[in-house]
Parts: C-alpha cells; structure tokens; sequence
C-alpha cells in the first residue's frame, strides 16, 4: 500500500502531530515503507485461523466490585502544568 | 446505526408529518447511554459516587497515568449481562475491547476502552405500548464503555476545567434499530427502557444527573421510500425533550427538502430553550476514531453456566408483571401498565392489595395517592400514607365501618397528621351508621318536614338523591349509604 502526502498529513492531524512540507515528504515514503514491511503477513494462508489473541493460555483478570482506590487528588494533579481547587486547566476547549 | 436500511414498520397515517408536498414519515433510531450501576469504576477501584469534589474520585488509572493498566470490574460485566437478558437479547459468551481513539481533554487516555465489533450483547427486543397499542422495537446491540470526564467551559474565559471524577466510570451503549417513527413511539421506548433497567437494578435511570440519556438519530422520508439522509442529536436528557427535539428535528428535515434542498449527515445539539437543534459541526472532523483491539485486554469470555445462573436470579420484569396484575388482581391493562412503570409503586401496590380487593386497591393507589403524591411533587417512597395505613383504610370500607366517602376525609387526615386510621375513626367518631333505627329516625324527620318533595317523589322516583343527601346531611355523612336507600325505599313506598 502506497501512503500519498495527502493520507500522511491526515494522519498526522488525527494523531495531533505538527509537521512541515519537508517532513511530510519524508514520512511519505517511511509510511509506505512500513506498510509494505507488514504487508507481507498477507502472504500467509489464515482462513479458518482465529485472530490470535494471547500466546500462553491466560484468562481475562478481574477484579471485585470494591472501592479501593482514588481520594488522591493531590497526586493526580501534581504534574499538571496548571490546576486549580484540584480542577485540571486547560486552554479554553470551544464548543 | 441507522445504515441497515431497515424499511421494516409502517407508519399509521396519524405518525405521519403533513408538508408542503405531501406526507412525511419520520424514522428514528436510539442510542441510550445508562451509567452501570456499581461501586467502583469499569477498570479501576475509584469510586463511581455523583458529586465527589473535583478529581477526588480519580485513580491513577483513571487520570491516564503512564504504566497503569485496566483491570475489569466484574459487577460492570454482570450487570451489561443482566441487561442484554431483560432485553430478550443474546448475550456473546466472548467480546472484545477496543480502543477508540479522539483527543479532548477530559479524555486523558487519548481514547476511550469501548466495544466496536463485538459487543458483550448482540440482537435484543423490547416490548412499547402506545395510546394502548403494543409494539416491538428492536434493539441492535448493547455495549460496555467508559464513560469521559467533565469539561467544565463556564468558569474562566480562556480557560477550561477538567474533572475527571466520571472518567471511567462503566456505560452500556444501548442501540435501537430504526423501528421507532413518531416522537411518541421514541419516548415510550426511553421509558420503558429506562423502566427495565431500574427494574433489573443495573442503571438507576437519573436523567438529571446524566444517569441516562440519549443520542437521537432522525431522519424523514416519504413513505415506502428508502432511509432519507439521518442527523445525529447528542445527549438529550429527558424523556420530554427527546419528544421535542424529534419533533423540530423532523420539521427542519422536511423544510430543507421542501425547498429543494438536501440534509447533510452530521451530529447536532438539541437546545432546550430555544427548542431548536443546532449543528456541532467542530466536531464533525475528528469522526475516525481507528478503533482497534484493546492490547492490555483478553477478550471478556463468560461460559453459558454463568449466564444462566444470572438469568435464574433476575427479577420480575415489567411486561411479566403487567400480565400477572391483570390475572391475578383483576386489573384493566391500562391500570396495570400504571403501578409497574415503577418496581417501587408496583411493591407498594401489591403491599396494600395482599388479602385485599385488587381493584379497589388499585384505584385508591393510582387515583387518590399518585394523584396526591403528584400534586406535591412527592415520589412514592416519600408518601405520608404508607402501605400499611392505606391497606387499612380499605380494611374499614371493606368491613363496613366507614363509608367511601368518608374514607376520603380519614385518608387526608393521614396524609397530613399521620396515626393508625382505625384509631382516628374511632377517637374522631367517624364510623358510619349502620344502625337502622337510627337511620330511621333521620328519615322519619326529614319526611315529615318536607311535604312537598315526598308527593314529587311519588309522581317522580328519580328525586331520591335529594334525600339520600339530605339523610347524609343530617348525619354528618357517617350513615351508610346501602342502608339509607333501603329505609328511604321502604318509607316513602317506592
């Protein structure tokens, strides 16, 4: 699969990631390397194969209907860059 | 998702929208958010308490921290299970976690723990009645998410606040096929959703706090024609502006169309005040959300065992206990659809009618205690009146110590003063006259002082009521009203 410039700078705005022209040009052709590395798994015959989805036999953990955790809003909003009453601040989001 | 391209569910002709070129029909599909009733969050331990102070309920996980990993509350599974059952629907013994990926800030993850191919429940149907009409209205599937944190956009001009307290909090996405077609239909489904999930105790169904509410999908079309183009309405919380918000969503649909125009497919905002929808087109661009499979969760794999034994432990249901109402207390469906809209006002109901007459019950409670507790705004577990008052209050009727009437009176003596109603009867002598005699003599006085009505009631038997309210008169309304039209027939001869 060939990723063309219009494809990387979409992706690069879904994932928020600011690039020039220059580096648009690049990771075109990076992109598209890529692809086509993992492509090859296609050559492989998996009808009738399910997805595999763990390699030891191992069964979704879960844990019991108890409050155990939380209260802890100091620790929760130290590293951010502005907080105030325990409220993240963040640059207006508009509606 | 309104893309099946269902055509399934006519439209009766008083559904159907009038316009300029004809006839419209509208066609709705639901997706209702419930908040899953639990104690702790869907993958971590913080609490899932309403109105904590600002990212007090908040683990690690919640906040997205580097290194944390989810880890599934078994509850939240259980109750998305009870759910799929009261929805008559199958339930997946295995169901994948997906990311959905979209940034804004009171989304920390950078995406949100959800089910995209396969849901923990599949195909389903619930049962609505409308104006006394029964319909089914399929639902698609429900899944299991994570609910986002709260974005807080009026405190600062150029700031916004962020808490994070419902951030993971667990959800079921509950999706209707596009059976629904009148704003009617779309709030009979809400309702007696929102009644089945409080029955099942798996959602406590609080519009106001957000507890449940929906995303409406409308479009229009001329009959028999295939899907028109559908709009979007995020998160309306009440079952009243869901009616409106189909209401004027279909109005504005048709006069785009009307005047030659075409509905373009995008999420609108339903604004209550102005009773208009709006675009929320700023939004519209982030719509790829690259869904994918959750790596830091297997697949939720339950064995039908577990299943059953959940389904063994459900409660009645709405539908199930509607049909017992009818046969065992002799109810109309109306009357029964009434007491068990809600499990509280059903359990309040079958406490006053055990060993009693059903319908009489069934009247006392709907007509003279709902119509009270409605005009005070009050809910049936605030009533003044307990069962066990109003239970015997019937008791007195039914035993001949108080008339009907004077059992309204004793009844809004309770309300407002409390006390055990055969007590007050007896302290504040409210029994009714049963004692002929004494009856007799109240007819004898009156007969005798009134000349003129007895010969008119000779030639005109249809005037008796004037006596029988001039006996009550006389006897403070506490003369049995059977027995004063037996003296007054055997006296005055007719």
């Amino acid at each position: 699969m060939q990723v063309d410039q219009a494809t990387v700078r979409r992706i690069a705005r879904l994932a928020r990631i600011k690039i020039s022209d220059d580096e648009a040009k690049g990771l075109e052709g990076e992109l598209s390397g890529i692809l086509k590395w993992v492509e090859q798994l296609g050559e492989v015959d998996t009808v009738g194969v399910e997805p595999m989805t763990r390699v030891v036999p191992i069964e979704l953990k879960q844990r019991k209907d108890i409050v155990c955790d939380g209260e802890i809003a100091d620790d929760v909003t130290r590293n951010a860059p502005v907080s105030e009453n325990h409220f993240f601040v963040v640059p207006k989001v508009v509606e | 998702m309104q893309t099946s391209g269902s055509t399934k569910g006519k439209s009766k002709p008083s559904n159907l929208i009038p316009g300029a070129t004809g006839d419209w029909e509208v066609v709705i599909g639901m997706e209702v958010h419930a908040q899953v009733a639990s104690h702790a969050k869907l993958f971590s331990g913080a609490s899932t308490e309403f109105g904590g102070s600002p990212n007090s309920h908040v683990s690690l996980v919640d906040a997205a921290m580097p290194g944390m990993l989810p880890v599934i509350n078994e509850e939240c599974v259980a109750q998305a299970v009870r759910t799929g059952l009261g929805l008559n629907a199958a339930i997946n013994l295995t169901s994948v976690f997906d990311r959905k990926n979209y940034f804004y800030p009171d989304l920390p993850q950078g995406y949100q723990i959800s089910q995209y191919k396969q849901p923990i429940v599949g195909e389903g149907v619930v049962e609505i009645d409308v104006d006394g009409e029964l319909m089914k209205v399929g639902i698609e599937r429900l899944h299991l998410e994570q609910d986002a944190g709260k974005s807080i956009h009026d405190q600062h001009p150029d700031y916004t606040y962020v808490d994070l307290n419902r951030s993971g909090v667990a959800l079921m996405e509950i999706v209707s096929k596009p059976d629904l077609r009148s704003s009617k239909q779309a709030q009979a489904y809400v309702s007696k959703l929102r009644s089945i999930l409080r029955y099942l105790g798996t959602c406590d169904g609080d519009m106001e706090k957000g507890n449940l509410r929906a995303d409406v999908n409308v479009s229009v079309r001329k009959p028999g024609e295939p899907l028109g183009t559908r709009c979007e309405i995020k998160n309306v919380n009440s079952i009243r502006f869901i009616g409106q918000a189909v209401e004027v969503e279909a109005r504005r649909q048709i006069d785009i169309i009307e005047e030659g125009g075409k509905i373009d497919q995008e999420t609108r905002l339903f604004d209550s005040a102005k009773g208009e929808t709006r675009s929320m087109r700023s939004k519209e661009e982030a719509h790829d959300y690259r869904y994918f499979p959750d790596p830091d969760l297997l697949p939720l794999e339950m064995t039908q065992g577990y299943v059953d034994g959940l389904k063994k432990a459900l409660p009645e249901l709405p539908d199930e206990k509607r049909t017992r109402f009818v046969k065992q207390y002799g109810l109309s469906a109306y009357d029964a659809d009434v007491l068990v809209a809600e499990r509280e006002n059903a359990e309040f109901f079958e406490t006053v009618a055990k060993g009693r007459d059903g319908k009489t019950a069934a009247n006392w409670v709907i007509n003279d205690l709902f119509g009270r507790l409605n005009k005070e705004g009050k809910e049936i577990a605030a009533s003044p009146v307990s069962a066990a008052q109003l239970g015997a209050i019937l008791d007195l009727i039914a035993n001949n110590t108080i008339s009907g009437k004077i059992a309204k009176d004793l009844f809004e003596i309770v309300w407002s003063e409390g006390g055990d109603p055969a007590d007050i009867v007896d302290k504040r002598g409210m029994k009714q006259v049963t004692d002929t005699g004494a009856i007799e003599k109240v007819v004898d006085e009156i007969i005798a002082a009134n000349p003129k009505q007895v010969e008119q009631i000779k030639a005109n038997p249809k005037t008796m009521g004037w006596f029988v309210g001039q006996v009550m008169k006389l006897s403070g309304g506490k003369a049995n009203p059977a027995a004063v039209n037996d003296v007054l027939r055997r006296k005055l001869g007719i």
